[in-house]
């Protein structure tokens, strides 16, 4: 068990480590010379050079890197290219939103995905699961940018029922939740869809397995084989699931954001990449690929847990 | 598999030629989604013929018009005929989504194959290399290389190229090392056989069938991908008709019309529903080892 969970974690620093270099080269293949680009073509020789130095680039680029990496590792992101604040607070200042955001997408995709599975699972080939199948592909299908422009159209523009756009009132907690309904629900709306069949898929084939069989035989009641045995080990892939669901649903939250202009990850990146503030850009990214790669590392330990197994097969593969 | 002729017309008689796809039509769902496909597919073809106006002729006399005989979808906020400019924006979603995934599918082969046929130390660096390019989420990871190259549709290729490039590294590795365990590979090698011949006539047969369904998911995931950057201002620029372009002019003039955003939504839903429902019959019909869907 810790030989696979020592392995696993090895593998996880190698790939942040990678991901840190990746990002620390990032700023070489900017065509032409980045802090020119940066200042504009009037900009005076002395500030481009004061520029170049502060930025570390005046140094050989295995040196950069290293920093970029010595630097990142002690929690110090840079200073934000045009306020010279550190970026670390400008990503504390939002993170959070973004992680709200994420987190209640996530929470009603699996109360509401989760019960449409077990429902279909149970009445497989009804009319409501087959109803409830091509809705499942088709909220799958749906992009969050679109789930969002259709949902402002409807609820703030026709209806004008929900706020379009901000944070709300500041303090103000029911407020704040009013302005998390539209960019939730529009994060949400895919992995609904994708829950209700990985729940549904993988409950049908545990229902079907002898062991259940074997319960049923032995007289135990419906209710106690389906939710001790049935549903407990059918959740096994949805959790493994959820990891990638939370990590790419902080990548997706970039689009929400930006159309419901909610302070967050996604806007702070947005806006830095169209101020060509390469600084924030790499720093903004970092956070969120450390978030994804962990999200997805808990989700593996949570699953192995669960299901012993798991640690054989992967550490024989 | 479950194919069986019902009728003799011509159309028929033709598609027992093709097993496969006559399978999928089978399909109820699997027919919808194929059906959308092919208008997706002539619509890009035949977009001139189809469009009743030019894509970008602008016309200030009939701007933000509902739908209407005269414009099918509507105008925008530039009196653009909303309906030819989805047409004609076709075009670009193909022209993103074929080389994408061919970006994809060349280098993730030559990688799968590499690494699962060498084994060894070349295996474990390609796999290092595969977490690594996903351990981004790809929208985050097309995010930083757009930032530095700039947006353009070119740059949004190569970014998404990039990020299918595991996918398909990831199922040719584990055909190829699935295949060359068993012994007649061994035999045939003890005999003789180059390192060609086995790939050509053993390996890449069995590998065709996963690839072709996942060419089929990743279109759709590449169609909406170009959309999206595009919608941020990162990839198609205006005036070109990309889908995208369309939903990000729209949802500045959201308050006066809802057309400009609805019919570029509509357009993104339909054609990733239509490919989404081809692909997984596919899937079901080719490989129903890979489904745990069927009956639903």
């Amino acid at each position: 068990m810790y030989i696979y969970l020592l392995k696993r974690l090895g593998m996880t620093m190698i790939v942040i480590l990678i991901v840190m270099i990746f990002l620390g080269l990032l700023v070489q293949i900017i065509p032409g010379d980045p802090v020119r680009t940066l200042l504009g073509p009037r900009a005076t020789p002395e500030l481009v050079a004061t520029v170049r130095s502060e930025m570390d680039m005046d140094k050989p680029v295995y040196v950069q890197v290293a920093l970029f990496i010595w630097n990142a590792l002690h929690g110090n992101l840079g200073n934000d290219f045009w306020t010279g604040r550190p970026i670390r607070q400008a990503i504390g200042d939002v993170l959070g939103h973004t992680i709200i955001l994420a987190l209640s997408s996530l929470g009603l995709a699996v109360i509401l995905g989760v019960p449409l599975g077990v429902y279909s699972a149970t009445h497989p080939n009804s009319w409501l699961d087959h109803i409830l199948a091509v809705t499942s592909i088709s909220f799958i299908t749906i992009p969050s940018y679109v789930a969002a422009l259709l949902l402002m159209l409807l609820f703030s523009v026709h209806f004008r029922i929900l706020p379009a756009i901000g944070l709300g009132k500041a303090g103000d907690v029911a407020d704040y939740l009013r302005h998390l309904i539209l960019p939730s629900v529009s994060l949400a709306i895919t992995w609904v869809g994708y829950l209700a069949r990985l729940v549904r898929t993988s409950l049908l084939e545990v229902l079907n397995t002898n062991y259940i069989r074997a319960a049923k035989s032995f007289g135990l009641r419906d209710r106690i084989v389906f939710y001790k045995y049935a549903l407990k080990n059918a959740l096994i892939p949805t959790v493994t699931v959820l990891g990638v669901g939370l990590g790419s649903m902080m990548a997706g939250a970039m689009f929400v954001e930006v159309i419901f202009d909610r302070p967050g990850m996604g806007t702070l990146i947005y806006n830095a990449i169209n101020d060509r503030n390469y600084p924030t850009v790499r720093a903004g990214v970092l956070v969120i690929a450390v978030l994804f790669i962990l999200a997805n590392l808990i989700a593996d330990f949570i699953n192995s847990w669960l299901d012993p197994r798991i640690q054989l097969v992967k550490s024989q593969g | 598999m479950e194919y069986v002729a019902r009728s003799t017309s011509r159309t028929t008689r033709f598609l027992e030629r093709i097993p496969v796809l006559g399978a999928v039509l089978q399909r109820p769902l699997g027919a919808l989604g194929f059906s959308i496909v092919l208008i997706f597919v002539l619509t890009t073809i035949f977009a001139p013929l189809i469009a009743p106006y030019s894509d970008t002729k602008q016309d200030f006399s009939a701007i933000f018009q509902p739908p209407s005989r005269a414009h099918l979808l509507g105008t925008d906020n530039l009196g653009r005929d909303l309906f030819s400019r989805i047409v004609y924006g076709t075009r670009i979603e193909m022209s993103a989504a074929l080389p994408a995934v061919t970006i994809g599918l060349t280098f993730g082969l030559l990688l799968g194959l590499l690494a699962g046929y060498l084994g060894g130390g070349v295996d474990n660096v390609i796999v290092v290399l595969l977490d690594s390019i996903q351990a981004f989420p790809s929208l985050v990871l097309a995010l930083a290389i757009l930032a530095v190259l700039g947006p353009s549709l070119t740059n949004v290729i190569l970014v998404i190229g990039l990020a299918l490039i595991p996918g398909y590294a990831r199922v040719t590795r584990s055909q190829v090392k699935s295949v060359k365990n068993n012994d007649y590979i061994q035999v045939e090698y003890n005999l003789g056989a180059s390192t060609g011949r086995i790939i050509r006539m053993h390996i890449l047969p069995n590998i065709i069938a996963p690839l072709v369904i996942l060419i089929s998911m990743d279109l759709p995931v590449v169609i909406t991908f170009e959309a999206g950057l595009s919608f941020l201002g990162l990839g198609v620029r205006p005036p070109a008709p990309s889908w995208g372009v369309i939903l990000s002019d729209g949802f500045k003039f959201i308050f006066n019309s809802p057309w400009p955003v609805m019919s570029a939504a509509f357009a993104l839903i339909l054609v990733t529903l239509g490919f989404t429902l081809f692909g997984e019959t596919l899937r079901d019909v080719l490989d129903p080892r890979l489904s745990g869907t069927e009956g639903g």
